[in-house]
């Protein structure tokens, strides 16, 4: 074979957010029917170098080659007749069109839209059978799950022709099993020589299916390897800087008494959708409970009930007394009050107020403890020192409590988040999504911090979409599904394997249905 | 840390749409032959250049800085208060009943009692928007705009059947006692050989106003109540899972803000006509979503915003009388203000922004 031409070849791209250099210099290679993989820390500027190349962004220097040719993007209308299709992070899809109006919209063939129905319907077909792509056609997209709703996006990009793929954190969303069979996707598309950029920050699927993986750090590429001849850990490191604990270092547990027992929980949500099915679980002092699941399942409406903010039936006991679940006790105070931290599973909209400075922040939720106020006034002084504090204990940087919260890397903001629950002392701390748009850097401190909590004798309820981090985290692990507790293991004593048949809605035994498993839990 | 200086978001960015309004209106004014400069010349005379003048500035302004100050409350708790007219109309009607059926032995209680009546009045009126808000999700810009209407319409009711004296003729109230008549600044400033303020309706309340300026301030930055509103005001999820109830916030950040409208009351009725009119907010309420708006919300903006508004006002009323500027074209030039240093803010703001950026990279050269 004579020197082939890289499919998509990057030149010395920068691009500058005023004083930001989110892309500095970069070039890439990427050859003809191969997954590439880009790797990165938050704000490393990986987004920011997929936009460029799909037209969102201008870069301010540098030059695009595909196939070989220079290539000028200039907006996604170019992007996609230069052959490169996109499937976002968040879907794109209008929810009440069918899969087939989806396909076909912004690429329709004339003013009537049959023939292009028509002609939709068979390369569909075509294209589900060749790349094991099946979707219903004539599907509503809001009716789909979402490892579906992220096939239409894909088969949106193969209708338009794209040669190049480019995939933003595609598994985020999706069970193993969904993951497995994306990547079984992929792998087709492979074979018939269209060219698959991936881009996560999961080192394990960067070792699964990339054929070369490229390691942005701070704006820059530093490093670009074939993943044959790498491992993970020094993936870690190009991404950081320097050596990470991939595993944390923990002792068994020593469970003590049981503090939240939870049973027969029940919520409907305002369209009368039932969210939660009768959950029950128990928590012990000095342990991690890890709660498993594709998000959506019902995990962050348990949460909200626990944290106060959210009504319910059924009964939880906290410490052995009833707390109430709905009317005027039932409140985010009330639960700070008998000592239920609260971590929420999006720091943007319920931990932070990102307007707020890091010290407003940091008093958030406890803001009507007296030692915060002096007469009728808020004593702002003594938060603001208090929070110094709390920003030096747990590392948070820039160290200025003057600084809005939106200022703050989310690695940063989350640990804003975790110094004010923690420092409180709680007997039962909730834990959601604890490192999710988290550095690598930061996810070590972090997980530090949880086990540290647990070995004082607290009890953790985690919730994360991340098995990862559920397997290294937990004591035990329960798997939530459709609203309902699938089973709850022993973490030493189960895999992937089975957790994700339950994260599907398949328990052990091999019972399908949910209902009846419900019933076995 | 971001964009630019604050100094430069808070001063210059109105600064700029200020003179760019004023442009603009210099334009209208040469189009039907009349000189800008002398118009310009004629409005800070008229409204800054005798004292006279400055007393119907600071008039008009202090109804501004009550109802920018409304606006801005409720605002701060992501409520758009429309209904600051009403509210000032409600306010007027309890300063005159408490003026009218309580009998007060000096102005300075009369003043009090007055100002509690016109809050509680216009705290009211804001009240059952406020709740239908926070209970029933009706969008509050809806309810307190009718609000306005039924407002108008029940002061007129009022006026005509049951607070008209005998035989009058005219919808208004009797004129106050003299014990509540309110010093007017003729009365408090001028000395016998240094007249000043004559017949100019400022009166105390000017400083009601100022007073309320700093309590507004001091609630929404250094109080318990103030942190809750804004919390709520920029994330109502977070401030759900900070355990502050929506409802309780909004009820009592529009009671606040409605009592803020109604105090508006106590210099119109109190302090100028001494008897409740018709009509007598004269539009303040609606001046105020602008006055707020170019106040950024903050107290001291809302002041000197109070301010300008109050100098467009008289000055715009020296305009009419003295040239043949009709009265129209006033309102022209106010509502190019408002359109500037309101509603395109962002057309001033994005370029400054870029440029700021531009003069903080050339002096350190290439960014690291």
């Amino acid at each position: 074979m004579t020197d082939p031409v890289p499919a998509i070849e990057l030149k010395g791209i920068s691009k500058a957010f005023g004083p930001v250099q989110a892309n500095k210099d970069i070039s890439i290679r990427v050859m003809p029917g191969t997954i590439h993989g880009i790797i990165g820390e938050n704000g490393a500027g990986k987004s920011t170098l997929m936009s460029i190349l799909y037209g969102f962004y201008k870069a301010d220097a540098g030059e695009v080659f595909i196939s070989g040719k220079k290539t000028e993007i200039p907006d996604s209308q170019a992007a996609i007749s230069a052959g490169i299709g996109m499937v976002f992070q968040h879907f794109k899809l209008v929810q009440n069109f069918t899969v087939l109006e989806n396909v076909i919209l912004g690429a329709e063939d004339g003013g009537l839209l049959r023939p292009s129905l028509a002609k939709a319907r068979g390369t569909l077909k075509k294209l589900a059978e060749e790349y094991e792509l099946s979707v219903d056609p004539d599907a509503l997209v809001e009716n789909l799950s979402v490892g579906h709703q992220q096939r239409v996006e894909i088969l949106k990009a193969l209708y338009r022709q794209a040669d190049i793929l480019i995939l933003d954190e595609p598994t985020g969303v999706l069970t193993p099993a969904e993951a497995d069979h994306l990547f079984r996707i992929l792998d087709n598309l492979r074979a018939e020589g269209k060219t698959i950029i991936l881009i996560t920050h999961k080192l394990r699927e960067i070792m699964e299916i990339t054929d070369t993986v490229s390691v942005m750090r701070r704006g820059k590429m530093t490093a670009t390897v074939k993943t044959s001849e790498t491992s993970p850990e020094d993936l870690a490191e190009l991404m950081v800087g320097r050596k990470v604990l991939l595993r944390v270092d923990k002792t068994p547990a020593k469970p003590g008494a049981k503090l939240l027992e939870v049973t027969d929980l029940h919520l409907w949500d305002e369209n009368g959708v039932e969210r939660l099915k009768g959950v029950s679980l128990d928590l012990r002092a000095g342990e991690v409970l890890g709660l498993a699941g594709v998000s959506g399942n019902g995990q962050s409406e348990l949460l909200e009930v626990l944290g106060g903010y959210a009504t319910a039936t059924g009964s939880v006991r906290v410490n052995g007394k009833e707390i109430a679940l709905s009317g005027r006790d039932c409140t985010g105070q009330a639960r700070r009050a008998i000592g239920i931290g609260h971590v929420p599973e999006d720091r943007q909209h319920e931990g932070l107020i990102l307007p707020y400075t890091a010290w407003e922040n940091a008093c958030f939720g406890y803001h009507r403890d007296p030692s915060y106020q002096s007469g009728i006034l808020m004593n702002n002084a003594a938060i603001r020192e208090d929070a110094k504090g709390k920003m030096e204990r747990f590392d948070v940087r820039p160290p200025n409590p003057n600084l809005a919260a939106r200022n703050f890397s989310g690695g940063n903001q989350q640990k804003i988040v975790l110094a004010r629950e923690i420092e409180r002392n709680p007997d039962i701390l909730l834990i959601g999504q604890p490192t999710r748009g988290v550095d690598i850097g930061a996810i070590e401190f972090i997980h530090q911090q949880i086990i540290r909590l647990r070995d004082e004798g607290k009890a953790i309820l985690l919730v994360s979409v991340e098995l990862d981090e559920i397997f290294s985290l937990s004591d035990r692990i329960a798997v939530m599904f459709d609203g309902q507790i699938m089973g709850v293991r022993d973490a030493a004593k189960t895999d992937q394997r089975e957790l994700g048949l339950m994260m599907a809605g398949i328990t052990g035994d091999g019972t399908t249905d949910a209902a009846k498993a419900a019933q076995h839990g | 840390m971001d964009k630019m200086p604050a100094w430069a978001d808070a001063f210059l960015v109105p600064l700029i749409s200020l003179i760019l309004a004023a442009l603009l209106s210099a334009l209208v004014i040469l189009a039907i032959g009349e000189s800008p400069t002398e118009a310009l010349k004629l409005m800070v005379e008229g409204a800054l250049m005798r004292s006279a003048g400055w007393g119907y500035t600071l008039y008009y302004a202090t109804n501004f800085i009550f109802t920018g100050l409304a606006v801005s409350v409720a605002f701060h708790a992501r409520m758009f208060n429309i209904g600051g007219e009403g509210q000032a109309t409600l306010g007027g009607l309890g300063v005159a009943l408490v003026c009218l059926y309580l009998p007060w032995p000096h102005w300075s209680l009369a003043l009090i009692g007055a100002s509690l009546g016109a809050a509680a009045f216009g705290a009211l009126w804001a009240l059952i928007p406020a709740w239908l808000q926070a209970k029933r999700g009706s969008h509050i810009v809806i309810t307190t705009i009718m609000f306005n209407f039924i407002a108008a319409a029940l002061l007129n009711y009022v006026l005509v059947n049951l607070l008209k004296p005998a035989g009058a003729m005219d919808p208004a109230s009797a004129t106050f006692p003299d014990a509540t008549h309110l010093p007017t600044f003729q009365q408090m400033f001028s000395t016998a050989d240094n007249p000043l303020f004559r017949g100019a309706p400022a009166n105390i309340s000017f400083f009601l106003a100022l007073i309320a300026c700093v309590a507004v301030w001091l609630l929404i930055w250094r109080t318990r109540l103030g942190y809750e509103i804004r919390a709520l005001g920029h994330s109502e999820s977070a401030a759900r899972y900070a355990g502050i109830s929506p409802v309780r916030i909004i009820v009592i950040a529009m009671l606040i803000s409605g009592g803020l409208s109604g105090l508006m009351a106590v210099n119109t009725t109190m302090g100028e006509s001494e008897r409740l009119l018709m009509n007598a907010t004269e539009g303040a309420g609606f001046i105020g979503i602008a006055v707020a708006l170019m106040g950024r919300n903050h107290p001291f903006g809302v002041l000197l915003a109070a301010l300008l508004f109050g100098f467009l006002y008289q000055g715009g009323a020296e305009l009419a009388l003295w040239t043949s500027i009709p009265r129209e074209l006033i309102v022209v030039i106010q509502a190019l203000v408002i359109l500037f240093t309101g509603a395109l803010d962002n057309m001033v703001r994005m370029p400054l922004e870029r440029l700021f950026l531009l003069l903080r990279r050339t002096p350190k050269g290439p960014a690291e």
